[in-house]
């Protein structure tokens, strides 16, 4: 069938379970409002519009804490609304997920054009040292698969996660294939099992991902956006908020090889290797296509997962690239992650557009020629 | 043990580490006492409450009672109560917020959830000031009166919290004080009885705070005045604006009946499906 990026995001939601959507309008990514307004009421799941993105944020929290698969979705400025409580679904380790379909910034900015300028805020927006998963999509199949994915990695993880599109593949359509719908792999939360007396919801478990028990079945305990002692009680004693911190690095830092995931398309013999997500790795894709049949020996690194950054990935490259190319539609926000694991071992160039227009495939070859 | 005593210990977490955060005098260990006699007189479960506060002296009342307990972020307790109890309707939904949580920071939130008559109960603790962070003026202190970011009087005219609710069409609103603690008992019991969203105003003194920048004496002091100076909403109704300008107004503002959102929300359902059958 033929879908919109911002519809797969919705097939994918509905597919993973999710049967609570609270959201604000805002451009490009009104139509998962819409289509989830028509579809949520028919699997008796509820969507709601609140009255701004701190509410509907909110809302998806309550709503995950009662038991049910949540999401949100937004743009630019809604996304900033949306920090506060982004930092309560991690200090209280509420599954949830958030869709920013990205335009360009700052403020305002440019509602109907693209960007990627948020993955800085993805990763640093909300206050407080503290981990993300952040995942990223570059056709309308991996919009579908992705926000899969970011359910799975919330429910599994018990942390917000959030899936950043762009405008071009939020909005554009291709045909898409639900054929292989048996074997979509579904993961719900894990539930405690102990009796409610026995049930601590913070727990320091070796995986570092306590069970979550949802509000009304059985085990009554605290949520709190305080840093919290085990039991989920209010602490300021060192020895507990250390390792409390520490635990909740560790449950993402620990899961790093199946969080992070990335594509290698012709790396294996590649001088020069394109770093690029989202709708930038299309035309890079297209860029190393063409640079191949003129004799240069161009591989693409194609990032599915943005944060925790995909350091091993760009290790495996640098292994037999001596260029890597970075092109963004910002002012360099994933070039910097490539350069700190690059450390000199290669030459990192970027190739940055802010103007609200898409990357093309010609200015990502003639960047490699300048610099091959 | 007295009777009364023996009622709240009953709902206390014994597991959580105590004294509580509040000041010896504080209204707010009133209102929780109130809260659980009217949870016990209704007869609820302990895991169909679900208790959800803001930030603040208020704020921290949730931890110490055994529910399922929220304590959110400032000012939005009311948009996370919302998504517990449109995910799972029959949890009992109370909200306990401060003047500042509900009517500064959360000020939207709160009209916004009375007007979509959202099904949860608020109980709001109106102390005139922000306690927890030294006592500055937040949206309910009145015109003229001291605090710690107001040394020179207060210039702007306050929020009467409950007429707020009823404008944004609360379908169930009171008003009590913490002295007229049996009386706050029963508005309590009717306002979580009440179907819709509910609003309980509780004046109370900040006598830590508030009441020492403007010389207003003890706790004690403050609840005697309180006493002295609250007229029931049926002998206000006789009374000229004038002669209101120093009293509280307590008793029940309004109660009527609107849909309430997840039943209103429960025929959007059935309507999308008929359309998806089609």
């Amino acid at each position: 069938m033929l879908l919109q990026g911002n519809e797969a995001v919705v097939e994918g939601a509905l597919r993973a379970g999710c049967r609570f959507f609270a959201g604000y309008p805002i451009t490009p990514a009104t139509e998962i409002s819409e289509i989830l307004s028509v579809k949520l009421p028919q699997v008796d799941g509820t969507f709601i519009q609140m009255e701004d993105e701190i509410a509907s944020l909110g809302a998806v929290i309550g709503a995950s804490l009662a038991g049910v698969k949540s999401m949100t979705a937004t743009s630019g400025p809604g996304f900033s609304l949306m920090q506060e409580n982004l930092g309560f679904a991690i200090i209280a380790e509420v599954p949830c997920v958030i869709v920013n379909v990205m335009r360009g910034g700052p403020s305002t900015g440019l509602p109907t054009f693209p960007s990627q300028s948020d993955v800085m805020q993805a990763r640093w927006g909300t206050h407080g040292d503290h981990p993300i998963i952040v995942l990223s999509a570059s056709t309308v199949r991996e919009c579908y698969d992705m926000t899969i994915k970011s359910f799975n990695f919330s429910e599994k993880f018990r942390t917000p996660v959030i899936l950043l599109i762009d405008e071009v593949v939020a909005h554009m359509r291709e045909k898409m294939v639900l054929s292989d719908e048996e074997g979509v792999e579904i993961f719900n939360r894990v539930k405690p099992t102990v009796p409610p007396e026995w049930y601590i919801p913070f727990e320091d478990t070796p995986s570092g991902i306590p069970a979550i028990a949802n509000f009304g079945e059985g085990y009554r305990y605290h949520v709190t956006g305080l840093t919290h002692d085990i039991r989920g009680f209010p602490t300021s004693r060192p020895d507990e908020i250390g390792p409390f911190i520490a635990r909740l690095h560790r449950k993402i830092s620990q899961h790093f090889s199946e969080i992070q995931m990335a594509e290698f398309l012709q790396t294996d013999d590649a001088d020069i290797t394109i770093v690029a997500y989202g709708s930038v790795a299309r035309s890079a894709k297209t860029a190393m296509i063409e640079a191949r049949e003129k004799g240069l020996k161009v591989g693409l690194l194609k990032l599915l997962t943005i944060w925790p950054f995909t350091r091993s990935a760009v290790e495996k490259v640098l292994q037999v690239s001596k260029i890597l190319v970075v092109p963004e539609m910002n002012m360099g926000q994933i070039s910097r992650e490539v350069k700190r694991v690059d450390r000199g071992v290669a030459k990192v160039f970027t190739l940055n557009k802010v103007d609200g227009t898409i990357i093309t495939p010609e200015e990502i070859l003639n960047r490699i020629t300048e610099v091959a | 043990m007295a009777e009364v005593t023996k009622l709240i210990h009953k709902y206390l977490r014994h597991d959580k580490k105590f004294p509580h955060v509040w000041c010896p005098g504080c209204g707010i260990g009133i209102m929780l006492g109130a809260l659980i006699r009217a949870i016990d007189r209704v007869g609820y479960e302990k895991d169909e409450i679900v208790l959800v506060s803001g930030i603040g002296c208020s704020g921290r009342l949730p931890v110490y009672v055994d529910f399922n307990t929220l304590h959110t972020t400032h000012g939005r307790a009311l948009t996370f109560a919302t998504g517990v109890k449109l995910a799972k309707p029959s949890l009992k939904v109370i909200v306990i917020m401060g003047d500042g949580d509900a009517v500064a920071i959360g000020g939207n939130h709160f009209i916004h959830a009375a007007r979509r008559n959202i099904d949860v109960t608020s109980i709001i603790l109106n102390n005139s000031v922000y306690g927890m962070t030294g006592g500055q003026y937040s949206p309910t202190t009145p015109y003229g009166m001291r605090s710690s970011t107001t040394v020179y009087s207060n210039i702007e005219q306050s929020f009467k919290i409950s007429e707020l609710a009823v404008t944004a069409e609360a379908v169930f609103v009171g008003r009590r004080t913490v002295y007229h603690v049996k009386l706050l008992d029963s508005l309590i019991e009717k306002a979580v009885l009440k179907e819709g969203f509910s609003v309980v105003e509780v004046i109370a003194h900040c006598h830590t705070q508030y009441g020492r920048q403007n010389r207003l004496g003890t706790a004690v002091e403050m609840m005697e005045w309180q006493r002295d100076h609250a007229v029931t909403v049926e002998k206000a109704a006789t009374m000229k604006p004038g002669e209101l300008q120093d009293k509280i107004v307590i008793g029940v503002l309004v109660d009527k009946e609107l849909p309430v959102y997840q039943d209103e929300y429960e025929k959007i359902r059935e309507r999308s499906k008929a359309a998806a059958g089609r």
